[in-house]
């Protein structure tokens, strides 16, 4: 900072960095409130919600029913194939994001001009509204009117319109494409800041002991850029597992609640059968799916990463 | 790659433009041969999109307002405390980012109802505020903890007291981190969709995004089409110019978490 320079630093003056225990909390006293209201108390209220039958069928009175709520999860079919749908839709989304994301980050660090412009176009898909991309792609893979059956057909590929919304495969197919239309810019961008990172002439040093493409990638890209690519990740899993906006405007669940996502299944449990309890046990138990595999990846990726380098 | 980008909002832009009838002819035209501009009107004049956007300027406003003044407080607290409490707060601030939307919907209605706040601007502003404030909070610590000390002692010399150095000094010097956080929120705010859509009903209430995805035709089985498409470019294109703008600072924002 160009003014730091002209300041001279006074040494009589006992302001040392830190600042005294009270000052900081008063200082974060705004942050802490708003987080209390918003997340630490809904967090709490939703465990206990859990371990109660509150809802229509009592009238909202909040009675305890021990695991009731948990138990009845193990056996509620709905709930097993909205997991089911939910990690088709997690693990295809991620792995597509990721693999396009890292090519064209891969390809775009060896450019260096006109990567601006590029990027601002390639970003806006992620600055849009899920809820209005998801209405931007129905339209697209609209039956009767669609442009993607209008040009299947006018290239003769396609003798009768496809149903792509009405049909369980190609359902998800297009919640897929929808989400990694949108996401794929994020990831393609913390993954080329991760890219940049890494020192040019480490790269000339794998050169001089005669490595190619991949010691160079193994040995260098990667160490540096794990740590990005183990924040993107975590980051995009838990919002795909998470997945609401796209799924309920797009298909809302359908065709016959083949694409019904877990949070799909739980805002219904909440707003419409108002089985409260029963809604925030899904959620509780979306919360220690997450958990889990938060944990495993944190083992995979960052603590194998630190014992092989 | 930009193609893909792009095309469907341009397919969106041509839709936009066609009158009912081309829009529903099969094989679709790739251009509209009488370009209308009803869409737009029906959308603005009969249905109360104008109010949707100002509802949705409001909020993300205030929101990103409210989230930046916490977040700046937070963080100015956070960079000159001890590392031990910089560190638990700044990792419980990121546990907290990694919460699903839905934890916090049913608790947050309650209070809402209680608080007889549904369909008030209020009812988002702060949830929305508290949402974002994590992200914010961590983008501006690493920021401010690079301002050197020594501007800090020099302000006590001259007897500012803490808050006032903050305000004068910190702030001001904080600027392209502040805009930064706010930019992000905004656009977060914004997009918002499933708290929206629960404490929103009234129809002079609602938000763009829930606006455009409850937009219905006159029957309920008529999709209206190009309502929609017009609905889709004027509820993103803000937004565009919002990214062709800040499109650095957008970046820079995204990245800056991940490095550290």
């Amino acid at each position: 900072m160009a003014t730091a320079q002209d300041v001279k630093p006074v040494a009589q003056v006992r302001t040392s960095g830190e600042m005294g225990s009270h000052q900081w909390g008063l200082f974060g006293l705004p942050a802490a409130i708003l987080l209390l209201l918003v997340v630490a108390y809904p967090i709490v209220r939703t465990v206990a919600l859990s371990f109660s039958d509150m809802g229509l069928s009592n009238e909202f009175q909040m009675e305890w029913t021990g695991l009731g709520n948990f138990r009845r999860l193990f056996s509620d079919s709905r709930f097993a194939s909205g997991l089911k749908a939910t990690t088709v839709f997690t693990i295809t989304s991620v792995t597509l994001e990721f693999v396009i994301g890292l090519g064209l980050a891969l390809a775009a660090s060896e450019f260096v001009r006109g990567r601006g412009l590029i990027r601002s176009i390639f970003l806006a898909p992620w600055t849009l509204p899920t809820a209005i991309i998801a209405v931007l792609w129905s339209w697209i893979f609209n039956d009767q009117y669609g442009i993607v059956n209008g040009l299947l057909q006018k290239a003769h590929l396609l003798e009768s319109p496809i149903a792509w919304l009405g049909t369980p495969g190609t359902a998800m197919g297009v919640l897929v494409l929808a989400d990694v239309w949108k996401t794929t810019p994020f990831v393609f961008v913390v993954l080329l800041a991760g890219l940049q990172s890494v020192p040019q002439d480490l790269y000339e040093a794998i050169e001089m002991d005669g490595g190619g493409m991949w010691p160079k990638f193994r040995y260098v890209t990667l160490p540096f850029l794990l740590p990005f690519l183990f924040i993107a990740l975590i980051f995009r899993l838990i919002q795909a597992f998470a997945v609401f906006d796209l799924v309920y405007v797009m298909t809302g669940g359908g065709p016959g609640g083949a694409t019904e996502t877990v949070s799909v299944y739980s805002y219904r449990t909440y707003m419409r059968y108002l089985d409260i309890g029963y809604g925030s046990a899904q959620v509780v138990a979306m919360i220690l799916i997450l958990c889990i595999v938060a944990i495993a990846m944190y083992q995979l990726l960052v603590k194998r990463h630190e014992r092989t380098f | 790659m930009c193609i893909f980008a792009l095309a469907p909002l341009a397919w969106h832009g041509v839709s936009s433009f066609k009158s009912p009838a081309e829009l529903t002819r099969t094989p679709p035209s790739l251009l509209p041969e009488q370009p209308v501009l009803s869409n737009y009107e029906e959308l603005f004049v009969r249905r109360p999109f104008g109010r949707y956007y100002v509802n949705t300027v409001v909020i993300a406003a205030l929101s990103a307002l409210l989230c930046v003044a916490a977040a700046s407080m937070c963080a100015y607290g956070l960079a000159r405390a001890s590392e031990a409490v910089r560190k638990t707060a700044t990792s419980s601030l990121l546990a907290v980012a990694f919460f699903p939307p839905i934890v916090f919907l049913f608790p947050l209605y309650e209070m809402i109802r209680a608080a007889g706040l549904v369909n008030h601007p209020w009812s988002l502003i702060v949830p929305y505020a508290a949402l974002n404030l994590p992200f914010a909070t961590w983008l501006l610590t690493g920021y401010m903890r690079q301002i050197p000390i020594e501007l800090e002692e020099a302000a006590a010399v001259d007897g500012l007291s803490r808050f006032k150095t903050f305000v004068r000094i910190i702030l001001p010097l904080s600027m392209p981190a502040l805009s930064t956080a706010a930019i992000l929120a905004f656009i977060f705010s914004w997009n918002e969709f499933m708290l929206a859509l629960t404490f929103m009903n009234r129809e002079s209430s609602k938000t763009i995004t829930v606006g455009v995805a409850t937009l219905s035709g006159a029957f309920a089985y008529e999709i209206p089409w190009g309502l929609l498409a017009a609905g889709v470019i004027a509820s993103s294109l803000p937004l565009i110019a919002t990214v062709m703008i800040f499109q650095k600072k957008i970046v820079a924002g995204l990245t800056a978490g991940s490095g550290k």
